[in-house]
């Protein structure tokens, strides 16, 4: 396409998964212990989202990046100095709660204001990326309900692959059951993409890249506009722990003869 | 009183998958619990002959859909039958599979009815003659269970969790639902499948078979042995018929350039940014068992390691029994033993 793709990627914060989560009851519901301590991460799917983004825009001129963001901006702040640096965009921030225990469909309301209040947006050029799931709520339902409320009706999720054709069109291979894949192709945007891992690599830190973000993201944190989300209508009957340590046999100093006869039985049953 | 539906798309052969199948026990047991009963909504090429194929499950009314466009996994006309499919029945809460094809689909309905969707279900149960579900959150690290106001309520089962139902078909009691004219602007092309030979991934297998990025970093020699590993890997899940997984080090590898195992994919990850397969048993390789990786071991039932490491993730209370010992001349000898 000659005047490119306007791209806009929904990416929240999760706690960082080496971290020991536990959850407490709240006022506004059930949330993480020490959850505003915890060390966050760009939420793993949609950083892969970030990454397609980055590199599609880099193949087709014109297009630009939006990474819209929904969370606390103290937070946002400090997971923002180490995206920064992976690839261009611009970022869009909504103030307001992160957890898992947030309904998608609000969190969606929030993301679906701030794309649509973002100067310039050409919906008929619109690709909105994504995760096809998350690491906090992991519902896998945000995206749809963004695309919705935005009135594309072109979605597709668990996204591994994109290619643009020359007349602008997408063929975009989704994860189906059993291994498999199916390839669809779309005329051209605007488009939902719920992307799995896709197929590239992280980037390497770019440091002129973070600094030219950076330029950008403090304005952007100080002038995000708070959003209200929360878990209205839901009734949260319990959240626990589940068991998970097992009392572990260590086999050492066993020949390997002795470990693959013990392997093989088991199998066996 | 809730009006319970079972929601379903017929496959390619025009019949219901496991998936479906299971997601049907679980309206059942729900409108069981309920003391209500439920009908079903079908859509797909010919969801009339699919209904037929199911009608002794007790369905009051079978909604269906039918046409060449639902053929098809296509979010636009999938969302649109779906959407009409409730609509007709009135239902308050819609029971289905999370399969790929309603997991795409399904909360944009419910967007569109002005409902909510909970997804990814691992139990679902009527108390106090009220629906509550049971799903995961932060990534299979705790688990909430919830009831809500809003309606509708989808629902989707995630596979497992409840058994297929064994129905005797008969003559089910069909209304035909008509969908407006959707426009899309989107074409399925194709399936890209491996042949049964080639495919690793295996989900009814009895046992998982995970890699990690061991396997290709440099052993006792001080080379790495690539080939000898991919050739003890796949001699593996050939003979005993495992379904491959891999650690996302493994699969991330390939993206960077360096040398990996030729067969693998970002879909064979388990854990973290991949999948949290239900096989019986897994057997863990040259992989440290961290927590990002084992949360996708959920589960798992029985649970076996080998590394080299005694004191890596596995020890801590992640497996059942940890061999500390090198998987090449484990593997070697047990794909020997195994025939």
């Amino acid at each position: 396409m000659s005047t490119g793709f306007h791209i806009v990627v929904c990416g929240g914060i999760v706690p960082d998964p080496l971290q020991t989560l536990e959850p407490v009851s709240t006022p506004a519901g059930p949330g993480l212990k020490n959850e505003m301590m915890l060390p966050a991460i760009l939420d793993p799917w949609a950083s892969h989202a970030l990454f397609e983004a980055a590199h599609l825009a880099k193949g087709a001129p014109g297009s630009k990046v939006w990474l819209v963001s929904l969370g606390p901006k103290a937070k946002l702040q400090q997971v923002m100095m180490s995206v920064a640096q992976k690839a261009p965009f611009e970022l869009v921030v909504c103030d307001g709660p992160a957890g898992g225990f947030t309904e998608s469909a609000e969190a969606a309301e929030a993301l679906a204001a701030a794309i649509e209040a973002i100067p310039g947006i050409d919906k008929t050029r619109l690709l909105l990326f994504g995760g096809w799931q998350s690491a906090s709520r992991g519902a896998g339902t945000t995206m749809q309900l963004v695309g919705e409320r935005l009135g594309v009706t072109e979605q597709f999720q668990g996204v591994d692959r994109l290619t643009v054709g020359a007349d602008g069109s997408l063929t975009i291979m989704e994860r189906v059951e059993g291994g498999a894949y199916q390839v669809s192709v779309c005329q051209g945007a605007p488009a939902v993409l719920g992307w799995a891992t896709g197929e590239l690599p992280e980037p390497p830190n770019n440091p002129q890249v973070g600094m030219q973000n950076m330029r950008f993201i403090m304005p952007a944190l100080q002038k995000a506009k708070p959003a209200k989300v929360g878990a209205d209508g839901v009734t949260f009957a319990a959240v626990e722990l589940p068991k998970q340590r097992r009392e572990t046999r260590i086999v050492k100093d066993t020949p390997a003869e002795d470990i693959a006869r013990e392997i093989v039985a088991w199998i066996r049953g | 009183m809730e009006k319970i539906l079972f929601l379903a798309h017929t496959e390619a052969d025009g019949s219901l998958s496991q998936a479906g199948l299971e997601a049907l026990t679980a309206a059942k047991t729900l409108a069981q619990g309920l003391g209500a009963g439920f009908d079903a909504a079908l859509f797909g090429a010919d969801a009339a002959a699919a209904a037929n194929a199911v009608a002794g499950c007790g369905a009051g009314t079978f909604f269906c859909v039918s046409g060449q466009a639902f053929a098809q996994a296509r979010y636009a006309t999938d969302a649109a039958a779906i959407t009409t499919l409730c609509q007709a029945a009135e239902a308050t809460i819609v029971v289905c599979a999370d399969d790929s094809r309603l997991s795409r689909a399904v909360p944009g309905a419910a967007h569109r009815l002005g409902g909510r969707a909970d997804t990814h279900v691992t139990a679902l149960a009527a108390k106090d003659g009220a629906a509550f579900v049971q799903r995961w959150h932060y990534r299979q690290r705790m688990y909430a269970e919830v009831t809500r106001v809003q309606r509708p309520w989808f629902v989707t089962v995630s596979g497992g969790v409840f058994p297929a139902s064994d129905v005797a078909p008969g003559q089910a009691a069909v209304q035909a639902v008509t969908v407006a004219d959707v426009a899309t602007r989107t074409t399925v092309k194709e399936i890209l499948a491996p042949s049964a030979d080639e495919q690793t991934i295996r989900p009814d297998a009895a046992l998982l078979f995970v890699a990690g990025a061991g396997w290709t970093k440099k052993q006792a020699d001080g080379q790495p042995h690539t080939p000898e590993a991919a050739e003890l890997i796949l001699g593996f899940t050939t003979k005993a018929q495992a379904s491959l997984g891999s650690s996302k080090s493994l699969v991330d590898m390939g993206g960077e350039g360096q040398a990996v195992l030729p067969f693998l994919t970002h879909l064979h990850q388990v854990g973290q940014t991949g999948a949290t397969p239900r096989h019986p048993k897994g057997l863990a390789t040259c992989c440290h068992g961290e927590e990002p990786h084992v949360v996708g071991w959920r589960f798992i039932g029985e649970r076996r390691a080998v590394n080299l490491d005694a004191g890596c993730g596995w020890a801590q209370g992640k497996c059942d029994v940890l061999y500390v010992a090198d998987a090449f001349a484990v593997m070697r000898l047990v794909n020997a033993m195994i025939g």
